[in-house]
């Protein structure tokens, strides 16, 4: 891997700081656990001359209770978090997705504003600057042509990170902190469908917290995800699922789904099965919803009527399993 | 600009001036001069870079130095007492769960990491929680049993104190 090339670091203690640190310099990046970043900045990927280290803001580091439900800092690790109690009793999705992420060690020091915030990844585009310069860059960065589809002037990169669908069957929000102030939206509207640019963050906003509201009575959930190897790996695809179950028939029912479009989705028309009987016919209807909202493309070394199968496959397993407790 | 470092590092108290952008694999191989923390892929994936951070494992490739101030690291060169093998070094010796070697400091200290936490994992902790390391040459199950080794003599070990 190259050098890594210079940069001025600071540090600062508060969210507020770290935002106006980040607007004196236009290349400036922030930087949480770096299990991503700095590997993006070693790629030359990311060539910021001024870089904020967020480990020493103490106050995005804290799980706590919030009314009835809970406010989860942004630098909260990835091994905390899948531990936590509540999170384990209460929301066993975002404990199964945060579990998932890389391995072990990657977790003790990555956090979930890392995970919700990745940079969307590519077979063309998560490469080293040598590897990526051998083949004319690609549009997501430098060069002229999307190697997924050349035809186009669109970036299908995939959004990777596990836990965001996991949050968002649960109806999180989002806390943001930029130098204009600070406002909170719905998780689902952090995002847009567009591999170069998938953040709607504004210019130097920080993602501080993450509020999930009590889970509905009586609800179950679960993530799960296809991956290439068991260890260490970023999804294939990626399913969370919630859902309340009365008597065979289901009164809710959420569904999201990563790592096969440039965002993470909520899946539509889940509604439509509420109230209805659960039986073969109808998981086999939520399977083909969700293969037909799920978009991969050619981004990794698996192909993509593969991963839109296995999404499908991963949601109706969910749903079984979890209406059948 | 440099900005001013003060750290453990395997419990000796270190102050340094140290560029924003060093890593901290580099500041302990460079700087410090303690090589036996190697570099692999360069970029999380083997998990040879493996350090304890406040007694948790960590990538020391994708760790800048200035992010360890007042902080505690621990290296492979920690372990041992005045020759005598630890007890995770007596096992990767005594179950041969080192071939080429390379993979093994980072090995060490990811097992380190997972016995000061949990000292009696069962072999499925062991794998998962040793997953961040990769071997090329054991296929993992002398490496298992290196750690397994080591488990039975940490609790024989507390059972006669």
């Amino acid at each position: 891997m190259e050098n890594m090339p210079e940069f001025t670091l600071h540090r600062p203690d508060t969210a507020e700081e770290a935002a106006k640190l980040k607007a004196s310099d236009d290349s400036s990046r922030y930087l949480a656990g770096g299990t991503d970043m700095i590997v993006n900045v070693r790629r030359g990927i990311e060539a910021p001359e001024t870089m904020i280290d967020l480990t020493a803001i103490g106050e995005i580091t804290q799980i706590a209770v919030d009314g009835d439900g809970l406010r989860i800092g942004a630098g909260v690790k990835l091994a905390d978090l899948c531990v936590h109690a509540d999170i384990v009793a209460k929301y066993p999705a975002i404990a199964q997705a945060a579990a998932s992420v890389a391995g072990p060690t990657h977790r003790s020091y990555g956090t979930i504003g890392g995970n919700l915030c990745l940079d969307t990844r590519c077979l063309f585009y998560n490469q080293s600057q040598w590897w990526r310069e051998s083949n004319n860059f690609c549009l997501k960065h430098k060069g002229e042509v999307c190697h997924v589809a050349p035809g186009g002037k669109r970036c299908f990169a995939a959004f990777s990170g596990d836990v965001a669908p996991a949050l968002m069957v649960y109806g999180a929000e989002v806390d943001l902190v930029g130098p204009g102030g600070e406002r909170t939206i719905p998780l689902p509207d952090l995002y847009r469908n567009d591999g170069m640019d998938h953040l709607t963050l504004e210019k130097d906003e920080l993602l501080v917290s993450i509020r999930l509201p009590a889970p509905p009575a009586g609800s179950l959930s679960a993530y799960e995800k296809s991956r290439i190897r068991g260890s260490i790996d970023f999804p294939l695809a990626g399913c969370a699922v919630l859902l309340t179950s009365d008597g065979g028939q289901l009164s809710e029912l959420q569904i999201a789904l990563t790592a096969v479009n440039p965002f993470p989705q909520m899946v539509k028309g889940t509604d439509d099965f509420v109230g209805k009987p659960l039986d073969d016919e109808a998981l086999d209807a939520i399977r083909d919803i969700v293969r037909t909202q799920a978009k991969p493309m050619r981004t990794t070394t698996v192909r993509p009527w593969y991963r839109r199968r296995v999404v499908g496959a991963l949601a109706r397993k969910l749903v079984m399993r979890l209406a059948s407790v | 600009m440099k900005s001013y470092l003060s750290l453990q590092v395997n419990g000796r108290q270190r102050d340094d001036a140290v560029s924003g952008n060093l890593l901290l694999v580099d500041y302990l191989r460079e700087v410090v001069g303690l090589t036996g923390t190697k570099i692999g892929c360069d970029g999380g994936e083997c998990g040879l870079c493996t350090v304890l951070i406040d007694g948790k494992a960590q990538h020391s490739c994708l760790t800048l130095a200035a992010t360890c101030n007042g902080k505690s690291v621990e290296t492979i060169e920690s372990l041992g007492d005045g020759g005598r093998l630890s007890a995770i070094q007596r096992g990767f010796h005594e179950k041969l769960g080192a071939q080429c070697g390379f993979c093994t400091p980072g090995m060490v200290m990811a097992a380190e990491g997972l016995l000061r936490e949990n000292p009696e994992p069962d072999e499925e902790t062991i794998r998962t929680e040793m997953a961040s390391n990769i071997c090329r040459c054991t296929g993992y199950v002398k490496i298992i049993e290196a750690v397994q080794f080591a488990v039975e003599e940490l609790k024989s070990k507390k059972e006669a104190a």
